[in-house]
């Protein structure tokens, strides 16, 4: 049982996770700021979190996270994007549930949710990669990366998010019927 | 779907805490069984329904096994066990990245066009140059080769005329404005230069020195105005001086006036310097032009005839300052035989 997620719902947004993945890994290198580029998997999680809720980005986040662990370029250990994503699908979640359900999120909203979850996700995959002894770059390498991928994805999610947003509604039951 | 569902059943009154459930106080405020969430307000009917509330907070238990879902996931990962895994990912996933960037390459291509246009900017910056400079290369091949044949010249006339010439090049002419065709030489009295001195080149006489310094030395022209050269007409040994006219320009030409007032040189006869034993200003011998005209006046005294000199006077470039035998300075000579002394170091 997937919960609040219909089996399609959960299936589409994967797909979507996915095909984000595909494009973080081959065309946002090419955008890249000395080799940060924007999370797109990421914001697609944010997208999910805030359209369903903490249930839903939380288990969206964990598949998308796992799918982000497993395409070829990632070298770190599978489950870090896991965590890291799970964490960011929750707090978009509860966001959610702090606005009124009749309305799409505002574009304010919207921004302040990516940049709190693409800082909270990055900096927990940061952390579990010093914790585990899996990454690379001291705290201060971290710190840099963190903040420069949460510009990108504050300008990304302006782009990006509401677009997603619109996409997820079409799943949605009523509209569906 | 859940609006309408709900719709019918809202205005029912709740359970009230009078009638007590199966379970006590608890199990009052539990809605009755088959629901599982509280009445809520419907949605006002022209709002599209945007997402619904049904689990605003995941169940802690689910929390709870994705952490350690992830955390093993990672033991599995650092133990190896994840190889496989990753592998079958890669193999759907590889071929997907590179359709991906082969959809996107024109995009991805843009910045990097960008970087290219600088770079060919570079390219095409360092070609210029470079070709600018085998251009200059090439256009300073002929100018090589009639340097060796300006030094060929010199050496055999210097050979014909039995002097020793300092060889030197003209490195700056002066201007028109002045009036005065003088040129600067390259050579000075640390050559063994010295004022007075005649100077040559392959073709015929070129001036005189009138003044040295220590690296250059300054040479009147034949040209000049204030040129005066002793001449004999070769065929008829009739001399006379020589003047220039001054002209500006390179063709300047010179006008000849014959002693012998009789004498009547014809056309095309070569003049040559009449010199004088101490060397003087102008040593003998020395090719100075032709004849190419012959004037003759009543009222003048003298024959007149215009001389064309040899020399090139717009395109010098290498000439010998004629020195006596034996200078020795900081320069090669052309000794009177053709050889080459050269020149002390310093």
């Amino acid at each position: 049982m997937t919960g609040p997620l219909g089996a399609l719902r959960a299936s589409a947004v994967l797909a979507i996770a996915a095909l984000a993945t595909l494009l973080q890994v081959s065309l946002a290198p090419h955008l890249a700021w000395r080799g940060v580029g924007p999370d797109l998997a990421l914001l697609v999680v944010v997208a999910a979190g805030l359209a369903w809720g903490a249930h839903s980005g939380l288990l969206l986040g964990f598949g998308a996270g796992v799918v982000l662990d497993l395409v070829p370029p990632a070298d770190h250990l599978v489950g870090r994007w896991a965590l890291a994503l799970m964490v960011v699908g929750y707090v978009a979640g509860r966001v959610r549930a702090d606005l009124r359900p009749d309305r799409r999120p505002a574009l304010g909203t919207i921004v302040a949710t990516a940049a709190a979850c693409s800082f909270v996700g990055t900096s927990v995959f940061a952390l579990s990669g010093l914790v585990l002894g899996d990454a690379t770059t001291g705290v201060g390498g971290l710190l840099g990366v963190i903040l420069a991928s949460v510009v990108w994805d504050v300008a990304l999610a302006v782009l990006l998010v509401p677009v997603l947003l619109r996409a997820l509604a079409r799943l949605e039951p009523e509209h569906a019927r | 779907m859940t609006v309408l569902d709900l719709r019918p059943r809202s205005p029912e009154p709740p359970e009230r805490p009078g009638r007590p459930g199966p379970g006590g106080r608890d199990d009052a405020r539990r809605p009755r069984e088959g629901r599982r969430r509280p009445v809520r307000l419907p949605r006002p009917a022209t709002g599209r329904g945007w997402g619904d509330d049904r689990e605003p907070t995941p169940p802690r238990s689910l929390v709870v096994a994705l952490v350690l879902a992830a955390a093993s996931l990672m033991a599995l990962d650092a133990a190896g066990a994840l190889a496989p895994v990753r592998g079958a990912v890669a193999a759907v996933a590889g071929p997907a990245e590179s359709a991906v960037s082969a959809v996107a390459r024109p995009l991805t291509a843009a910045p990097d066009w960008v970087r290219s246009q600088g770079a060919l900017r570079d390219d095409v910056a360092r070609l210029r140059s470079e070709n600018d400079a085998l251009r200059g290369r090439l256009a300073a091949a002929p100018y090589a080769s009639n340097r060796l044949r300006e030094y060929d010249g010199l050496s055999r006339l210097t050979g014909r005329l039995g002097y020793a010439v300092v060889p030197a090049h003209v490195v700056g002419i002066g201007p028109a404005q002045s009036f005065a065709d003088t040129v600067t030489l390259d050579a000075g009295s640390a050559a063994g230069l010295r004022p007075d001195l005649t100077v040559v080149n392959a073709q015929g006489l070129v001036g005189r020195v009138l003044s040295v310094t220590r690296s250059t030395a300054t040479v009147l022209l034949v040209t000049d105005a204030d040129s005066v050269v002793g001449g004999r007409v070769g065929t008829t040994m009739d001399v006379g001086t020589l003047r220039g006219r001054g002209e500006v320009g390179p063709h300047g030409l010179l006008d000849l006036e014959l002693v012998d007032r009789d004498a009547t040189p014809a056309r095309d006869d070569a003049v040559v310097t009449w010199g004088s034993q101490g060397r003087g200003p102008y040593v003998a011998g020395v090719p100075i032009g032709r004849v190419t005209k012959v004037v003759s006046s009543v009222r003048e005294t003298a024959q007149r005839a215009e001389i064309e000199p040899y020399v090139d006077f717009g395109a010098l470039d290498l000439v010998g300052v004629v020195v006596p035998d034996g200078t020795r300075g900081d320069r090669g000579v052309i000794e009177a035989d053709g050889t080459l002394v050269p020149g002390e170091a310093r």
